[in-house]
């Protein structure tokens, strides 16, 4: 029944539909488009902003205004997209929200991709004082060390409520009070530091205004870098390469490593390493571990531990579990340490004074990530200092005049800069778990896996499950993204119903190529399968498709960390975790 | 808003869920009876619920506690006045009555509660008892025809019963 082509007409157009849920979306899929604030392709519309209406004319000659992100397409309707009716609408729309914004744009960190300041433009809005203006004033929440929240320049759109819930189940975000009192915030207006959050982002992704940003590092990194008594050192994640394009109009999935690698140099970076090189060595190290645990008994399902955002989920909400977590450090963890410990024995002009070490990642949690307990050295600094995300890099190449894409190629800086497959593919969800499934063959088997490619663990959807025939070990992995998936598994574990051993979690929806720090991409729902599908494509034109083959960590091992798993590497690359539950508030419900 | 003033009873509270069977859609009638037990909603409770019942949280719970006018999250009075202010108890004079009781009981601003825990303040949309407007409700009980003048002696009569306690 569903699968009928039916028609309706848009703008006198005659468009076939099928099953899409909106009209929003038959207007797109025709090539046409309306504004809107509220409808993101992958949370449930929501109707909110209204900016989304269209005329529709029904077959008995009646006329409605419509929200089209709301209404279920039908057979025979003729729809208006921009008759003096909606533009009406939609204007007077623009300017309610502008009479209640705190309009200073330009220090806006949305200025130049907010939602509200294009349509405001595109639609000649002039006129912003013709209603009273709002004269409570919020303060701006500054708490977190990842996202920035003012409630000034919120349009309740409730895009932010819904990815928290929708994506990650948990709800840090609501709406309280109501009528012309709603507004959205944590519980009882907590300082979203002090919350469950678990500093994803996802809010910040889909937020049209400037309500939820990314906490900016950019100014502090440009004053070391133009600190002539520092040596700036920079690694980029596997995901940052397959998006940072987009800000240069790109197409999203085109690989811009050497074009990074240059980018940064000009920048004023001294050192450009690869975060692709310590994605090897996590496998290298967390395969290891994978391998002990299975052979001696040790506790499993074990847990992947590359996504900070899920291990403070798990800090916060099951601290129970916290021994199913693979000790290994995060592929950002694991270079820092490294940067710290071996650069200065490589470059002697860098010291452990003047080291500056700054990260590129797809991911807003990786900020808090850094500042982690665990990652403090001994004079007190951590290990890594600034992380910044793929939209704030796009912003500092812009704002240092360069032309992003006729940059010449310039390849990563020795000894941590070269990748394999393997790692670059640790930007998908299913990645690492393809990636440790190549080495741990070896590992188990002694042999060399021919087929590196397992199309089950890929694909962007939420839950994958695959079995895996080691040479007659049977292993059973299980792949999730979000964490409304994350928070299933863990129920199934408690349950005892879980059935494998290996459990890969990565909390943005299709993994770090979705990340909350990635270049915005309000209305596009094919963005996460052609970044991956970059990612997949550098693994393909690889020259090593497995972590142990990797040239610069055979030399890392045989020059200084002996083997996987060794006293030096779990020094140097593993971590601990601890019970962060009795330490918020939610701790009161044990 | 508010810390708590009280302690609470998480007992008390998982009681309260049992009879609800732990079920979200029960969120209401949670809050209420939490809201009998304490007078108020105390933020550690919203918590609680917020984190033992599947599909709540903490902030969703807020979210309903403050949509609804039902719900004080600052302590109530051992009395508690609720003045009417429908369409025929304004008209009939209910904001000087409203006046009244704030000046008396020394409640500025949009301060709900006496600082002595006696007494609180509440504005209702109709009791349904627009015959006798305008009306207000203290404990259940319920004063017709109310003036400044005559809810001040009432006022004065309950303040006199509780300085002979």
């Amino acid at each position: 029944m569903s699968e009928d082509k039916k028609t309706l007409i848009i703008e006198g157009k005659e468009v076939e539909f099928t099953n899409e849920p909106n009209l929003l979306e038959v207007i797109r899929k025709a090539g046409m488009n309306v504004p809107t604030f509220c409808y993101r392709p992958d949370l449930t519309p929501f109707g909110a902003c209204r900016m989304c209406v269209v005329e529709v004319i029904y077959p008995n000659g009646r006329t409605m205004i419509n929200s089209s992100c709301t209404m279920p397409p039908e057979a025979g309707i003729k729809v208006l997209l921009n008759t003096e009716r909606v533009r009406k609408i939609r204007k007077m729309v623009l300017e309610l929200l502008l009479a209640n914004h705190d309009r200073e744009c330009t220090s806006c960190d949305k200025s130049g991709s907010c939602e509200l300041q294009q349509y405001a433009e595109e639609y000649g809005i002039k006129d912003v004082k013709k209603y009273a203006q709002k004269e409570d004033w919020q303060e701006i929440d500054n708490s977190s060390d990842c996202l920035v929240r003012d409630n000034n320049k919120c349009i309740l759109c409730g895009a932010c409520v819904r990815a928290c819930h929708e994506h990650q189940g948990l709800q840090v975000l609501g709406f309280a009070n109501r009528g012309s009192a709603t507004h959205v915030q944590p519980m009882a207006g907590k300082p979203l530091a002090d919350t469950e959050c678990i500093n994803c982002g996802q809010c910040a992704a889909v937020c049209p205004t400037g309500a939820l940003t990314i906490k900016s590092v950019v100014n502090d990194v440009w004053a070391e870098i133009t600190n002539p008594n520092k040596k700036v050192v920079a690694q980029f994640a596997p995901s940052v390469r397959v998006a940072l394009g987009e800000m240069f109009g790109l197409k999203p999935g085109v690989n811009t490593t050497n074009k990074i690698n240059a980018a940064l140099k000009k920048i004023g970076f001294d050192l450009v390493f690869d975060t692709n090189f310590s994605a090897d060595l996590t496998i290298m190290e967390e395969a290891q571990e994978f391998v002990t645990r299975l052979t001696t008994g040790g506790t499993l399902p074990m847990f992947t531990s590359c996504c900070p955002g899920w291990v403070r989920f798990l800090e916060l909400q099951h601290p129970d579990m916290l021994n199913h977590l693979s000790t290994c450090k995060s592929p950002q963890g694991m270079l820092g340490a490294v940067i710290r410990e071996y650069v200065p024995q490589y470059y002697p002009e860098i010291t452990k004074e003047n080291l500056v070490s700054v990260s590129i990642m797809p991911c807003t949690a990786k900020k808090y990530e850094a500042k982690r307990e665990q990652f403090k050295m001994e004079d007190g600094r951590q290990e890594i200092d600034y992380v910044m995300t793929t939209q704030e890099l796009g912003r500092m190449i812009k704002s240092a005049g360069i032309d992003f894409n006729s940059l010449e190629d310039v390849p990563a800086d020795s000894p941590f800069g070269q990748y394999t497959g393997a790692g670059t593919i640790f930007g998908v969800s299913g990645g690492v778990a393809e990636a440790a499934a190549r080495t741990a063959y070896t590992l188990v088997t002694g042999q060399e896996l021919q087929n590196v490619v397992i199309n089950d663990m890929r694909g962007t959807h939420r839950v994958k499950t695959v079995e895996l025939d080691l040479n007659g070990t049977k292993v059973k992995v299980k792949i999730v993204n979000t964490l409304a998936e994350a928070e299933k598994c863990m129920r199934e574990i408690k349950e005892g119903k879980a059935d494998y051993q290996l459990l890969e979690v990565m909390a943005c929806p299709g993994g770090c190529i979705n990340g909350g720090g990635q270049p915005l991409s309000f209305n596009d729902s094919n963005i996460k399968e052609q970044r991956a599908q970059g990612l997949y494509t550098d693994d393909e034109q690889g020259q090593y498709r497995k972590s142990h083959e990797n040239p610069e960590i055979k030399e890392l091992y045989d020059k200084h960390l002996e083997k996987p798993n060794s006293h030096k590497s779990h020094e140097l690359l593993h971590t601990s975790y601890s019970d962060k539950r009795s330490g918020c508030y939610i701790g009161i419900a044990k | 808003m508010t810390g708590s003033t009280v302690s609470i009873d998480f007992k008390t509270i998982d009681e309260i869920l049992e009879s609800c069977n732990y079920s979200k859609q029960y969120l209401i009638a949670m809050l209420q009876k939490v809201q009998e037990v304490y007078k108020y909603l105390p933020e550690e409770a919203m918590t609680y619920i917020g984190e033992k019942v599947d599909g709540l949280s903490p902030a969703t719970v807020y979210g309903v506690a403050t949509f609804y006018a039902q719900f004080s999250l600052e302590p109530k009075g051992k009395y508690e006045i609720k003045v009417c202010d429908g369409t025929a108890c304004h008209v009939r004079g209910s904001m000087p009555v409203l006046n009244a009781i704030r000046e008396k009981l020394n409640l500025k601003d949009n301060k709900i509660t006496t600082d002595d825990g006696l007494f609180s303040l509440e504005i209702v949309s109709c009791l349904g008892a627009c015959g006798l407007a305008p009306v207000c409700v203290i404990n259940e009980k319920v004063y017709p025809q109310m003036t400044s003048d005559a809810i001040s002696i009432v006022l004065d009569t309950l303040l006199k019963e509780e300085r002979g306690n």
